[in-house]
């Protein structure tokens, strides 16, 4: 099987609390820590354990500047076969259709039977799969928790639906998942993981390789823009407790006790 | 031709949705004249429900009919709407697990803007659509522009717009489903099969009156130790949010969010949990809320009654310690 895998290096949430800069231009960016997106590990190691059953390659794709190399070398680290970075002046600023467009038109160069994404990303959007699957014309199941491979045509997946319960399909290859955290362990990957992999060329793609048309990518063709960042009025926000740890302990367990929460 | 804005209606047994209302002030916000049209997609005496219910507060609702659709196969249905929706329409679906497969591959197919989980509009500004979105799990909020001229998808998030349940409308139902089915039936690559219920746990939480919820902020596995103990003292019961299931530290049947259960405690306290709106909106019924939280601007701050800025791996034993002192 030739698995497709989408990885996007963004701001480690666990790692940093995300600040608004002065002019709202951006958020706070010295200092932070970066990493793969969290779906796009579970994605990685789902797909790295679905080759290692049946055979095949995993390439690792991710668009973004000369800096999402990391993620794509840390990736193969993993174990992914190999890694392409699509990187090129004209694609800042593209909104998802034109990150989605990106990755299509490298999706064509190659010969896939699964793509596999995370289900979401640091703006929560949760939307390239979705489109990539349309794009190529092809079936798509988003927050997959479970995959079964049939045979080499079609697959069984598990959707995660609400309440917990899970949407059984079977679904033709090729075909884009998105992946939900949860579906397996991704493993750890230690700094000499990441050495094996430190000589290994990543190739880069760019407009000049790529067939790909001017009016969906970059800034121009974005149809969506972000204006800014603020911070949320916390105007109606939560009563912060005050004072001494002791006095703060003794109001909580007098709260407790009126409201209920001590039995 | 002035834009029509159509809402995607979810229902289930024949009940519709909470956001069915939600959409309709979504709507009048982004487009406050233009005309509203549900969309309901399902088979039978189900569907014939869910329409007379939502005659109530819509003057027009567009049905699709058919055994196939007894179950939403996001796969069939964004291979029916592009047939029946008009080109340069802005369609509006909710944001969960339905509409998170069905929009932005339906974007694609009428060829129209995609904007995921607004949670407020601003109007319109040089011929764009002003929106409020969140990103970092909700640490910051920006302002976007959507360019709706050509149509739009939009998603709505659940909960953030009051549902709009002015009755009196007594509306028409459009039978569509000839001119979306005439072309047969997209989506068969994509086959649905069974839905596989949650397993029960050892625990209800849903019966719970005292939740002490744990999140990402417990660090370690060791660690739940003491949120057990504080529980037990308390009298409450221990459940999480989702990092914890998907590091196997507890069971899925202990999740509170959108993709696990709903409780309705008296009390719920957050203990390194950053308040997500998956999470948040497994909490129901106006609990009493109070968060820990060693970030300040953490958002669970901005929907808990009280908060402790304070770090859990040492608040959590000295509350234990205090709740104990008090019950001698
Ligand atoms: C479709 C979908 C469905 C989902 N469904 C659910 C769901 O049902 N339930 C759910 O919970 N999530 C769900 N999620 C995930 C959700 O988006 C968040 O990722 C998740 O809720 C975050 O969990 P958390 O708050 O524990 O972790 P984080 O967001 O990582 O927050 C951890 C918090 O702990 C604080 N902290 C860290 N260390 C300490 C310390 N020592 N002391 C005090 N505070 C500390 C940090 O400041 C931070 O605020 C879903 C996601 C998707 C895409
Ligand atoms: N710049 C990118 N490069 C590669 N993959 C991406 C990029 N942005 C998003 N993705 C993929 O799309 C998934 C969902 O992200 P999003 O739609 O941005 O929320 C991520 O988990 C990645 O798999």
């Amino acid at each position: 099987m030739e698995i497709l895998v989408c990885v996007k290096r963004v701001p480690d949430t666990a790692e940093n609390e995300i600040e608004v800069n002065k002019d709202g231009t951006d958020i706070e960016r010295d200092d932070l820590v970066y990493s793969v997106n969290e779906w796009d590990n579970y994605a990685a190691e789902e797909a790295i354990q679905i080759r290692d059953n049946v055979g095949g390659t995993v390439t690792v794709l991710s668009v973004g500047g000369e800096d999402a190399e990391e993620v794509v070398r840390r990736e193969m680290a993993m174990g992914a076969d190999q890694g392409i970075l699509l990187s090129d002046e004209a694609f800042t600023g593209s909104d998802g259709r034109g990150i989605s467009e990106i990755i299509k038109a490298e999706v064509e160069k190659g010969k896939y039977d699964l793509i596999l994404t995370g289900a979401q990303a640091d703006d929560g959007a949760g939307q390239i799969g979705g489109m990539l699957a349309a794009l190529l014309d092809w079936p798509y199941a988003s927050l997959v928790n479970l995959i079964e491979i049939i045979d080499e045509s079609k697959i069984k997946v598990g959707r995660e639906i609400a309440g917990g319960n899970q949407e059984m399909s079977e679904i033709d290859l090729p075909c884009v998942l998105s992946i939900q955290t949860g579906i397996n362990e991704p493993r750890y990957v230690g700094i000499r993981g990441i050495r094996k992999v430190a000589s290994m060329e990543i190739p880069v793609h760019g407009t000049g390789d790529l067939s790909l048309s001017p009016d969906v990518i970059g800034k121009s063709g974005a149809k969506v823009k972000r204006l800014d960042y603020f911070v949320h009025d916390p105007g109606e926000g939560a009563d912060i407790l005050e004072g001494s740890i002791d006095e703060i302990l003794d109001k909580l367990v007098e709260i407790l006790k009126t409201k209920g929460g001590i039995k | 031709m002035a834009q029509t804005v159509f809402t995607y209606i979810l229902h289930k047994d024949g009940k519709i949705d909470d956001t069915a209302f939600e959409l309709i002030s979504a709507a009048k916000k982004i487009l406050p004249d233009a005309p509203v049209i549900a969309i309901a997609v399902g088979s039978g005496s189900e569907l014939e429900a869910a329409c007379n219910e939502l005659s109530a507060s819509y003057p027009e609702i567009w049905k699709i009919d058919d055994e196939a659709l007894s179950y939403p196969n996001a796969e069939i249905i964004r291979g029916l709407l592009p047939r029946i929706i008009p080109q340069g329409s802005i369609v509006l679906v909710p944001h969960e697990h339905f509409g998170m497969d069905l929009s932005p591959g339906l974007s694609i197919k009428l060829d129209t803007s995609f904007l995921p989980d607004a949670v407020d509009f601003q109007g319109m500004e040089d011929g764009k659509l002003k929106a409020i979105r969140e990103e970092y799990s909700g640490q910051v909020s920006t302002h976007v522009l959507c360019d709706i001229a050509q149509g739009s998808v939009i998603t709505i998030r659940p909960g953030v717009f009051k549902a709009d349940e002015s009755k009196g409308e007594s509306g028409t139902v459009v039978d569509k489903t000839a001119d979306a089915l005439k072309e047969g039936l997209p989506g068969q690559s994509r086959r649905f099969l069974e839905v596989v219920e949650a397993e029960v746990g050892d625990v209800d939480i849903t019966k719970s009156e005292i939740l002490i919820s744990v999140g990402r902020g417990i660090e370690d596995e060791e660690n739940l130790e003491m949120v057990n103990e504080l529980a037990e003292t308390m009298g409450g019961d221990v459940s999480c949010s989702r990092p914890i299931v998907d590091a196997k530290w507890m069971e899925k049947s202990r999740q509170v969010g959108t993709s696990g259960q709903t409780v309705k405690p008296k009390v719920y306290l957050a203990l390194g949990i950053s308040g997500s709106f998956q999470h948040m909106g497994g909490v129901k019924g106006a609990p009493y809320v109070i968060a820990v939280n060693k970030n300040p601007k953490a958002p669970i701050f901005q929907q808990a009654d009280v908060g402790v800025v304070a770090d859990i791996l040492e608040f959590i034993p000295m509350l234990t310690d205090k709740v104990k002192e008090i019950k001698g």
